[in-house]
């Protein structure tokens, strides 16, 4: 059995930022662990420009976003160990490794950081009849294969699902030489940012199908169409709507789903909404010593955030690590009417910082609707918002000189007036 | 090229006759138009080595069902593959399905199915919690097992192959002509010569038959709609849990899978098409209705794939397997219409076609046949210690390839590297079970195409899902050094 201070798992944007954290906030003892040949995790194959204007105030692309926080952690001195996979881990923090260099090994952990990231909803999730023949692809697997293999996947497409993804892969698809002939989404809304829509298929002329979903897949070795239908206000295909179109490839971009197998693995309590952990302030799960950030712990749309909640996540563990004051009471932050979930799920009001940003997805798009927030069945904010979409992450800055002694409940809402 | 006996089809039928003819002094060929073995209705069925209470008594189903389902415990032993005796509920919803299951325990008595029992509803409550309330009662069949049906016939496939079988792949026989003693089957590997052609052909079977036979036959293709739902809730039932058969078949059924799945289906819908093994949502929403009449609490939402296979369903009510020589064509033996229990048969079968085979040559016990296999690889199910101790001599089998089934490089190398071998995504993903978990291969098929170009010796752009025209990639690209450069 070897053993370090903080295991953190998943070199990606989460993973590095949390190391990098914690070594700051004064942890020595740290081994960030990742399964692939290179840290960055999903940055590497997303070359695309408009990371870091948060971070950095800068446009960068995924990778060079990724580099920097490589560099910093190898200034630091963190090591990385590229090439290992995590097979499980206990909820006494010990984790069993597996590796080409180093075979099976027992690591035990004084804290564990949950960065594993997620995974896309592959056809069958959706249950879409037809053949099965090569060319379905999820996104994530075309930009992959496009970004670092130098591998083409086809050359007619249609993308089913407007997530970021599926947006960026239009314009990349395209770029390569092949052609997009649309995207067809099941709601009347797009799950993707507002500026993808606009920069990845307005600009190149490919058409958003909203409320249109795949039923059927023809070819039986390659992919030779898909026919297209409208759906109605139920989601279900109105019978007369469909339409074939002959494509070679048929991307999806669907849905990202985090993560957690080992979280569950060690009796991590997930909130079913967000598919992550469900964690306090401090990014701590119900395991003591465990904690979760990143696209594990909640979906995120820019990785800026990804790197404030994994670096909170990091001091966080550097505190569990030293001993730190019990956290006092609990208290539950709640969602309801257009508020599908928040992140944290409860907070710790002796404990907390002197601010803790709540984050958040609405349920549907709104309009002109206010954003809500009550203590204790007291309003306490009430802002009206222009435009609140489901693709597009939301914030509330909780203060705790607001926050009043007896605060037993929060809750946020979106309300009409 | 020359053979004794051809055997045309590597299904589960086909590679079954395959081992069997190897346990002879015998020259064996088998000609499968695919491009693996296990392409056919054996790789999309319900995985069950049936009791054999359902066929009606006297018939060649019933004989080699029950013959088949006796084998397979020690046939899965000898060439380490996963099986499983689950035991098997047929469930009834009200008294006037009491007749139904008492039928189904006459047959089964009278077919010599061992151990079949009829409970009443706190019986069947108790053995398996979450069946339906609305359930009155049930057959329990403890001899119903579960099998993995790739490994199965792959397993089949290897014992022949290491035994001196021989298989062709891209063999589709498209004339059949007699040359003295001799049949002559032309394929699009060429021309193949044997005295005696044993036909597995699956659903191509009949049309095999009526080439060289006075009697003609007709096959139906019968599709048959699956879901396969998360590991996640694999353990929602323990048993294999069926619904009263009708015409049309054993109807659909819940059964947990050997790798800890849950599989719900098939539907049963007769086609015209031999090769349409597409899904339809009328299919997929009958498979969930009727799975939920048995188990209420099925969570649809867990599928994490769904697929079609096709029977090939002899025309006729009550139809049986069609074994034997066919009517008109000395040494031509048909194992045709071998829809369920086909699988469940298939040890039986190929064993009684084998030594009616060895008959006709004149073939001998072959003293030197190889029961064993050569060793599975499977890290996941060695003890830390021999795990540990594997990787120290084989690094391969460290790293992982697929996350969500912790399949290894090393499984994945051994697969291509077996014989017969997998030439395809598909064909890995059958031996191994890499890309068959919930993200579907999203993260591992880049890896696992790498692996196959690299030992195939073919360009990535070359490699298929699953052979002929499925190639996965369109080619490299621009910067690659594809067009626009």
């Amino acid at each position: 059995m070897i053993s370090c201070d903080l295991a953190v798992i998943g070199a990606g944007p989460a993973g590095l930022a949390a190391a990098i954290a914690a070594r700051e906030a004064g942890v020595e003892d740290i081994l960030v662990l990742e399964r692939d040949e290179a840290a960055g995790g999903i940055l590497n194959q997303c070359i695309h420009s408009g990371f870091g204007l948060h971070t950095f105030q800068e446009e960068l692309t995924g990778p060079e976003y990724a580099a920097r926080f490589r560099a910093r952690a190898e200034e630091l001195g963190i090591p990385i160990r590229l090439g290992v996979m995590v097979l499980g881990l206990g909820s006494d923090r010990v984790l069993t490794l597996t590796s080409r260099e180093r075979g099976l090994e027992q690591l035990r952990a004084g804290a564990v950081i949950l960065a594993m990231g997620c995974r896309e909803r592959p056809r069958g999730a959706l249950n879409i009849p037809g053949y099965r023949p090569a060319g379905i692809y999820t996104a994530g697997t075309a930009q992959r294969l496009v970004n670092m293999e130098g591998l083409l996947p086809g050359r007619e497409i249609v993308i089913l699902g407007s997530g970021d993804i599926g947006l960026i892969m239009a314009r990349r698809m395209t770029l390569e030489g092949a052609h997009v002939q649309c995207v067809a989404e099941l709601l009347p809304y797009s799950g993707g940012l507002k500026r993808n829509i606009v920069q990845c298929l307005d600009d190149y002329g490919i058409p958003l199908r909203l409320s249109h979903t795949v039923v059927n897949i023809r070819g039986r070795e390659r992919v030779e169409g898909v026919t297209l239908a409208q759906v109605g206000p139920d989601r279900r295909p109105v019978p007369g709507t469909e339409e074939d179109i002959p494509c070679d490839t048929l991307l999806l971009s669907v849905g990202l789903l985090p993560e957690n197998e080992l979280s569950e693995g060690a009796g991590v309590a997930l909130d079913p909404v967000t598919g992550g952990p469900v964690v306090g302030e401090d990014f701590s799960t119900s395991v003591p010593g465990v904690f979760a950030c990143g696209n594990a712990l909640h979906v995120h749309d820019l990785v800026d955030f990804v790197s404030q909640e994994a670096a909170a996540a990091g001091r966080s563990a550097a505190r569990f690590l030293k001993g730190g004051p019990p956290a006092g009471p609990v208290i539950p932050i709640r969602c309801r009417d257009g508020v599908r979930y928040t992140v944290p799920q409860h907070l710790a009001v002796e404990a907390m910082p002197p601010e803790v940003t709540v984050r958040f997805r609405v349920s549907a798009p709104f309009r002109e609707k206010y954003l809500a927030c009550y203590i204790n069945g007291t309003r306490v904010f009430h802002g009206k918002k222009r435009i609140m979409a489901p693709g597009e992450m939301e914030q509330y800055t909780l203060r705790r000189a607001a926050l009043p002694a007896d605060a037993r409940e929060i809750v946020f809402c979106v309300e009409e007036d | 090229m020359d053979y004794d006996v051809l055997v045309v089809g590597a299904g589960v039928t086909g590679c079954a006759t395959a081992m069997e003819l190897t346990k002879y002094t015998l020259r064996a060929g088998v000609l499968e138009a695919g491009e693996d073995v296990c392409t056919g209705t054996s790789k999309a069925n319900s995985a069950i080595v049936h009791a054999g209470f359902d066929a009606l008594p006297g018939s060649l189903k019933a004989r080699f069902n029950v013959e088949g389902s006796r084998l397979m415990p020690a046939l899965a032993r000898r060439l380490d593959i996963p099986y499983r005796r689950n035991g098997a509920l047929v469930l009834a919803f009200s008294p006037e399905e009491r007749a139904g299951l008492e039928e189904l325990l006459r047959r089964g008595r009278a077919n010599g199915v061992e151990g079949l029992e009829l409970l009443d509803r706190q019986a069947l409550r108790q053995r398996e919690p979450r069946v339906s309330p609305e359930a009155w009662g049930a057959l329990y069949a403890p001899s119903s097992a579960i099998v993995c049906p790739f490994e199965l016939t792959a397993a089949m496939a290897e014992n022949a192959a290491a035994n001196g079988a021989r298989f062709h792949f891209g063999a589709r026989v498209t004339a059949v002509r007699r040359e003295g003693e001799l049949w002559a089957l032309e394929t699009q590997a060429g021309c193949f010569r044997a005295p005696v052609v044993i036909n597995a052909a699956g659903l191509g079977g009949g049309t095999l038959h009526n080439l060289v036979s006075r009697e003609k036959v007709s096959l139906v293709p019968r599709k048959g709609e699956y879901c396969l739902l998360d590991r996640k809730v694999g353990g929602l039932v323990s048993h294999t849990i069926f619904q009263l058969p009708t015409r049309m078949g054993k109807g659909v059924l819940v059964t947990p899978t050997v790798h800890g799945n849950l599989l719900m289906g098939p539907t049963a819908l007769d086609v015209e098409d031999p090769l349409a093994t597409d899904t339809t949502a009328a299919g997929l929403d009958r498979v969930i209705q009727q799975a939920r009449r048995s188990v209420p609490e099925l969570p649809v939402n867990r599928v994490i794939t769904s697929f079609a296979g096709l029977r090939a369903h002899p025309e006729g009510e009550e139809s049986d397997f069609i074994l034997g020589e066919a009517p008109g064509a000395p040494g031509f033996l048909d194992a045709i219409g071998m829809e369920s229990p086909g699988l469940s048969a298939a040890p039986a079968v190929g064993a009684f076609l084998a030594e009616s085979a060895a008959y006709l040559v004149r073939a001998s016990v072959n003293r030197s046949y190889d029961g064993s296999r050569p060793a599975v690889c499977r890290p996941a199910e060695l003890s830390p210690e021999e795990r540990a101790e594997l990787i120290r001599r084989r690094p391969e089998y460290g790293r992982i390839v697929c996350r969500c089934e912790q399949v290894s490089e090393g499984e994945i190398l051994d697969a291509i590297r077996r014989c017969p071998g997998a030439r395809s995504l598909d064909g890995v993903k059958r031996r191994t079970r890499a890309g068959m978990g919930r993200c579907q291969g999203g993260f591992c098929m880049p890896r696992v195409l790498e692996l196959l170009s690299r030992e195939l010796g073919l360009p990535p752009e070359e490699i298929t899902k699953g052979g002929g025209g499925s190639r996965l990639l369109w080619g490299p690209t621009r910067k690659r050094g594809g067009e626009g450069e």
